[in-house]
């Protein structure tokens, strides 16, 4: 790229006088035009995809009628305030927000981290700049090595420190897993597949089976007093 | 067959379907689509790999058709439902003993619920690792998001309705969460209640909430996100 300004470049209208013109061809396609994908097959909407639609509804049904036979939904006895169960337990959909009321401050767990997840998960269209999901150790990877583990390290620290021990190695777990191609040079499909991983899907990764495993911890590892009991 | 094939040449078939049966050629075929309210939420035409199930899964699909069994099934459990205590409970127990497959009625409502809350997620996430949500699908992302969290709420103010002491213990720990919500957290916690404490009123408030108010967003939100992702140019 050293002779791009050979040439002087005369701006102008008139295509009588200057008839020269001059296109800039960028070196890769942008990427906005390569994600489109005109000439794929195309199937008649009726009958293709509404036969699939009908027969997912009827699976959906049978399934969830087989379910309702065989399996009865809980129900205990009349609501009853003198008599607290210990212990009391949200529905396991919340059960990793309980259980992160257990490790931090409520103003914390209860309304920072889930406003900082919904903010986050809105965002994201937003500011994905990695549009092409390159991996993550494409471009400088020492650079990104010495970010990621101190930024990791913090964060671990910090976790270490309220004593959540349950987001604090799941963390490491992942960080392990994000680090390898950075160290294994070797291919094989389970590297390279990691390899492939960019930034914003290693969070994504992080969050979906830190939040699975607080709530399979909040659900059965969870007893009297919120302590830990075996299932 | 004959039968069919003669009711379909009335009047009054004709005036419903637009389509003439038989359908032969694929002018028919596109016809179906394109004289329904079916073409606010498919094109005539779509791409063979995107109705593929290793494509999607079919998760959106799936969770719109367990929104449309817990209509269903709530409309039926609320004509044998009292939002007033003890009643609730009392209707709980009449559903197991009292009313015909109403435990069945019961455990569909369930754990279609609890189904839905897992396919909604993993709809989430579907569309997250395939980038579905780039440019032009931004705002759609967030309608979703959106619908992932009256999903949510949908389902935790259901669980109240029952009135038993897991649905009690729950819903306390839940609202006690609020309460934390910087300077107007003890006023919401009020407002959600109906009062300091779980009782009639808020039983009649989560009633509401889930009977109407939430069912309704959803549905306005659920018609926008179909009509957004034709819009966009089908599914990614």
């Amino acid at each position: 790229m050293t002779n791009e300004k050979q040439f002087e470049i005369e701006i102008s209208t008139d295509s009588k006088e200057v008839p020269q013109r001059l296109a800039i061809i960028p070196e890769r396609t942008p990427v906005k035009y390569e994600l489109e994908k005109p000439d794929e097959k195309l199937v008649m909407t009726f009958p293709n995809l509404i036969i699939r639609e009908v027969i997912c509804f009827q699976l959906v049904v049978i399934v969830l009628a087989l379910i309702s036979l065989f399996f009865d939904a809980p129900l205990e006895e009349l609501a009853n305030l003198q008599n607290t169960p210990n212990p009391a337990k949200a529905p396991w959909y919340f059960l990793g927000l309980q259980e992160l009321l257990h490790i931090f401050p409520p103003v914390v767990a209860g309304v920072l981290i889930p406003l900082l997840v919904l903010i986050a998960l809105i965002v994201i269209p937003y500011f994905d700049i990695n549009i092409k999901r390159s991996g993550l150790w494409n471009d400088q990877p020492k650079k990104t090595f010495v970010i990621f583990s101190s930024s990791i390290f913090l964060f671990f620290l910090l976790m270490i420190f309220f004593d959540a021990f349950s987001i604090a190695i799941p963390t490491l777990l992942i960080y392990i897993l994000a680090v390898s191609p950075y160290f294994i040079k070797k291919e094989n499909v389970f590297i390279n597949a990691l390899a492939h991983l960019s930034l914003a899907e290693w969070i994504m990764t992080w969050f979906v089976f830190v939040s699975v495993l607080l709530i399979i911890i909040g659900t059965y590892f969870r007893g009297p007093g919120w302590n830990w009991v075996w299932p | 067959m004959k039968i069919l094939n003669n009711l379909a040449k009335t009047k009054f078939w004709q005036s419903v379907f637009r389509t003439k049966l038989p359908l032969s050629t694929n002018l028919d075929r596109s016809l179906v689509i394109f004289n329904s309210l079916t073409l606010h939420i498919h094109p005539v035409k779509v791409r063979l790999r995107a109705i593929k199930f290793s494509y999607t899964f079919y998760l959106g699909m799936i969770s719109f058709f367990l929104f449309f069994v817990l209509i269903v099934t709530g409309v039926l459990l609320m004509l044998y439902y009292q939002p007033a205590i003890p009643h609730a409970y009392r209707n709980m127990k009449d559903l197991e003993y009292v009313v015909s497959n109403g435990s069945f009625l019961r455990n569909m409502h369930r754990w279609s619920a609890h189904l839905m809350v897992i396919s909604v997620f993993l709809h989430m996430l579907r569309v997250f690792y395939k980038g579905a949500y780039k440019p032009p699908r931004e705002f759609n992302w967030i309608i979703g998001i959106v619908l992932l969290v009256s999903t949510l709420l949908l389902s935790y103010t259901g669980y109240l309705l029952p009135y038993d002491q897991l649905s009690y213990w729950a819903v306390t720990v839940g609202t006690n969460i609020v309460q934390y919500i910087p300077v107007a957290g003890k006023e919401i916690r009020f407002l959600l209640l109906g009062g300091n404490e779980i009782g009639e009123y808020t039983l009649v408030r989560f009633y509401v909430l889930h009977c109407v108010v939430l069912p309704l967003v959803m549905i306005l939100l659920i018609a926008f996100h179909f009509w957004r992702i034709r819009k966009d140019g089908g599914l990614l």
